[in-house]
């Protein structure tokens, strides 16, 4: 929509001669992992028929008590405690009223004045710390649904889902940014097992708050951006909306100026559009919950939730590189998930060979994950467990096994589940390393091939790959190939 | 421009999702008033000393293991709702007129 380019990487906006500097927060809702509901004991499960996982608390029927999930306050600590944060000894809920059909009890319980921890932040790959002002815990709406017909229907399973809210600093300058931060707090949400933060699922969902204002010179008024859900929708509505900002602000008419709203992201359109004025907003009336006491987070079960995180995405990558030789991409590609990660990290242990490991992981294991050859579609449902493939990497490094014939045998303990030994000798697949049968295929490959012999006499060692193939193909592809090697080559030179 | 016992009354009406029409509003502006004023007396008192009562009871940290338990049936809960659809509870269209809170996300 608007000519106007960013000036460089740092993304400062050039426009009749003033500097336009962006500024971004993030607020996040991630869904979390707990079993029940935040503070009725219903399951929930994305996807299900709809209000068949309710009751009269999450329905906000007259009389019915909430009662808090020791789970959802565990896994809230333990994703503030991966993310730097302080995590407060005491803290309260609180009412906030509103009048929507998706939040059937007229308020939705969350933490106002006093968060469950403050603080914190994410250190980007570029360098820049991205600080969190908050996180509190609150419990999710129902959905309401406007694309069938003339009216809105309410389903009320999400409705009292535990949620936890992370508010941003207002840190971040570029659309890369933003998807880092994301990508990283996913990550760590993730790998904490606090929330399985599926976007599809709705399980992590961001909105971004965006001002502008001329370099050296006061922040100006910012705008809220919702229905953002994917990492790049998000960076597509701040590529339109910074512009939009900047030029709103260039008109010398001040009713033009960007005014402090809601507005929507357009997916289709890619554009971002105001919410319909809302009379009476932020009028909440914020008071405190009377149906919920406190909660207390004493210093001993803080030590002991610290103790249990897992070593996190970042520093294994890190320790990877360092410590096992793995290149910056292979350690990107383990860590993506911690299922992965785990699962490599054990084999290398396994098998003392990290390299080999992450190459059999990343190129045969994941590729077969994400085909159909197998059912399985995540590491932990694999049949083949670390042991297997490190018994299999033992194998192929005694030069017991081939590399073709490897694959063939690492295709079947997937599909199987049996040891790689075992089918090795089922299949006779074991690599030929008899002198004496190699030397016969070998005298065999070499007699009429003189005129390849006299090349790699005469320098060219790439000419032996023709009498190499005869000999796998005599051996029905076990021969030893390095072996075959070695003795074509003192074949040749012996008959100088 | 002081807010008249009117407009509060229209706008915490509005906040509540109440039509009233302007015989309602003539006829509850005064009781409305009457509350108020009454609040007014309770907030006039000194208790700088006296710590917030936040809930009738001393309980804290109360909470419950991760257990789920069945809840209500579907058919009950839309038995005691004024339009059920297809097994969802029906409203009046309603996209885009509701101060939104930020959990819910999406529209
Ligand atoms: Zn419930």
């Amino acid at each position: 929509m608007s000519p106007l380019r960013p000036d460089g990487d740092d993304w400062i906006f050039e426009a009749s001669g003033t500097r336009w500097v962006p500024v971004i927060g993030l607020e996040v809702h991630a869904q979390l992992a707990t079993r029940t509901k935040f503070l009725c004991p219903c399951a929930y499960e994305a996807g299900a028929q709809p209000n068949t996982q309710v009751c009269p608390v999450c329905t906000g029927q007259p009389g019915a008590l909430p009662q808090l999930n020791a789970e959802a306050i565990k896994l809230a600590v333990r994703a503030a405690l991966a993310l730097g944060c302080d995590v407060a000894p005491r803290s309260k809920f609180d009412r906030k009223n509103y009048f929507y059909c998706d939040i059937p009890k007229n308020y939705q319980i969350t933490q106002y004045d006093q968060p469950y921890c403050t603080g914190g932040g994410i250190r980007l790959a570029s360098g820049r710390f991205v600080r969190l002002n908050r996180i509190h815990l609150e419990e999710d709406a129902g959905k309401a649904i406007h694309d069938r017909g003339d009216v809105t229907l309410v389903d009320l399973n999400r409705a009292g889902v535990p949620l936890i809210e992370s508010v941003t600093e207002a840190d971040l300058q570029t659309p890369e940014d933003a998807a880092a931060y994301l990508t990283a707090l996913r990550e760590i949400l993730i790998y904490t097992g606090a929330s399985s933060a599926d976007m599809e699922k709705g399980e992590f969902r961001c909105d971004v708050n965006i001002s502008v204002h001329p370099e050296g010179e006061e922040w100006r008024t910012k705008v809220e951006i919702k229905n953002l859900n994917s990492f790049s929708n998000v960076q597509a509505a701040i590529r339109y909306e910074v512009p939009r900002q900047i030029l709103a602000w260039e008109s010398p008419d001040p009713a033009d100026h960007p005014v402090q709203e809601t507005r929507l992201y357009d997916v289709a359109a890619g554009v971002t559009r105001s919410m319909r004025k809302k009379e009476g907003e932020a009028d909440y009336r914020y008071f405190p919950d009377p149906d919920l006491p406190p909660i207390l987070v004493p210093a001993a079960f803080i030590e002991r939730q610290r103790s249990l995180l897992p070593e996190l995405p970042a520093a294994r990558r890190e320790r990877y590189q360092r410590d096992l030789g793995l290149s910056e991409y292979d350690a990107g590609v383990l860590t993506l998930q911690r299922a992965v990660a785990d699962f490599f990290e054990a084999t290398a242990r396994l098998s003392g060979q990290p390299k080999e490991a992450c190459n059999w992981i990343t190129n045969e294991l994941l590729r077969a994950l994400s085909g159909d050859e197998i059912e399985a579609t995540c590491i932990d449902e694999l049949r083949l467990k670390p042991f297997d493939l490190s018994e299999l990497l033992g194998l192929l490094a005694a030069g017991k096994v081939g590399g073709g014939a490897a694959r063939q045998i690492f295709s079947l303990m997937l599909t199987s589940g049996r040891a790689a030994g075992e089918i090795l000798v089922d299949l006779g697949l074991e690599q030929i390393d008899d002198e004496e049968q190699l030397s016969e295929w070998c005298r065999e490959a070499l007699a009429g091939r003189a005129s390849v012999a006299a090349e790699v006499r005469a320098g060219n060692l790439k000419a032996i790959g023709a009498l190499m193939g005869p000999v796998m193909a005599a051996s029905g592809g076990k021969a030893n190939p390095t072996r075959v090697r070695e003795l074509l080559l003192r074949l040749i030179h012996d008959a100088d | 421009m002081p807010e008249t016992p009117l407009d509060i009354l229209r706008r915490t009406a509005q906040l509540a999702r109440l039509e009233l029409t302007d015989e309602e509003l003539a006829r509850l502006a005064p009781q409305f008033q009457a509350i108020l004023e009454h609040f007014e007396v309770l907030s006039s008192l000194d208790l700088g000393g006296v710590e917030a009562t936040l809930a009738a009871t001393e309980l804290e940290d109360v909470k419950r293991a991760d257990d789920p338990a069945a809840g209500i049936e579907r058919s009950a809960l839309l038995r005691g709702a004024p339009d059920p659809r297809d097994g969802y509870l029906a409203v009046p269209k309603t996209i885009g007129a509701a101060p939104r809170t930020n959990a819910g996300g999406g529209s």
